[in-house]
């Protein structure tokens, strides 16, 4: 039988892929990107798991409003990246230290 | 029986997919994995009950985000005319992928119409939709108790298609583009000048 255990095995898989994402792929901030949109549709996951395991519907509203800040996070960030491409000719962010911070 | 078949088809390829996105070599190929996790991840949503937050998933993450992706990994970095070349021959794969997406959704809708999955007892004392599908009774707490919240949701996205374009756009100084004004300022005497050259010489414009 499926239970809530199950989804949260499967979500926090996903959110570890995420992280592990992000560290493999450390040049190229597409991955990184896409990495992180692997994290939050874990979270999503898990906020519409527990959602239908407590019966209660405000998971799900919750779950619409973190995927709409990611769809917010996805278009600044490639807006960056294209704005940092056009001045740089590349996307390698590994030594990223312009603003020398 | 079916419940726990359909969990663990839609888990295991979850999780599979979201490994190869972090692990493929080409960007192109880690957003079409991409689009397959999220495509899996809705269905373990309807599975569940949550067609909305399922839908919207399909909706904004395929049809927008990935998409997006899509369009700036090929502008950038990848040889184009590559892609272009495997485009007729690749139509078939493209057109299978997209009915195993579907058919995966609708194996979902189908399991949960036998019953679903119930994912143990509530032991909480939330609010919870009453005899009402799970669209109508997000609509009904979204458009309620949660407007301004709703409302706060637009004004983030259009905050960040603002930040988007205004990132973006660029005055561009090294092409040539139409001046409507000059041309329409332009007068047929100094458009035109007559000028009678010797033989064996040029003409200064």
């Amino acid at each position: 039988m499926i239970g809530i255990e199950h989804y949260l095995v499967v979500s926090s898989i996903l959110f570890v892929l995420g992280v592990l994402g992000i560290f493999l792929n450390r040049k190229n901030v597409i991955i990184i990107l896409m990495a992180i949109e692997l994290i939050l549709l874990s979270v999503n996951l898990n906020l519409v798991a527990f959602s239908a395991f407590l019966h209660d519907l405000v998971g799900q509203v919750f779950a619409m409003f973190v995927l709409t800040v990611a769809a917010g996070e996805a278009a600044i960030g490639l807006a960056i990246l294209v704005i940092y491409f056009r001045g740089r000719g590349t996307i390698a962010v590994d030594d990223v230290n312009r603003m020398k911070g | 029986m079916i419940q726990v078949f359909a969990f663990y088809l839609f888990a295991t390829l979850c999780i599979f997919s979201g490994a190869v996105t972090i692990l493929a070599r080409n960007p192109v190929h880690s957003v079409l994995w991409l689009i397959l996790a999220f495509f899996n991840a809705a269905g373990l949503m309807v599975l569940v009950g949550a067609e909305f937050i399922a839908m919207l998933l399909v909706i904004v993450y395929v049809g927008a985000v990935a998409v997006l992706f899509l369009f700036v990994v090929m502008m950038l970095d990848i040889d184009f005319a590559e892609l272009r070349a495997g485009f007729i021959r690749n139509f078939p794969l493209g057109l299978a992928l997209a009915v195993v997406l579907f058919v995966e959704l609708f194996v979902g809708l189908v399991v949960h119409g036998k019953g679903g999955v119930a994912l143990g007892k509530a032991d909480g004392s939330a609010p919870q939709a009453a005899g009402m599908s799970n669209i109508e009774a997000i609509g009904a707490l979204l458009y309620s108790r949660y407007l301004f919240l709703f409302e706060a949701a637009g004004i983030v996205l259009l905050v960040a298609m603002i930040g988007a374009i205004v990132l973006t756009h660029r005055q561009r100084t090294d092409t040539r583009g139409q001046n409507i004004a000059k041309q329409n300022a332009r007068r047929p005497d100094e458009a035109t000048i007559n000028l009678q050259p010797e033989v064996g010489k040029g003409v200064q414009i």
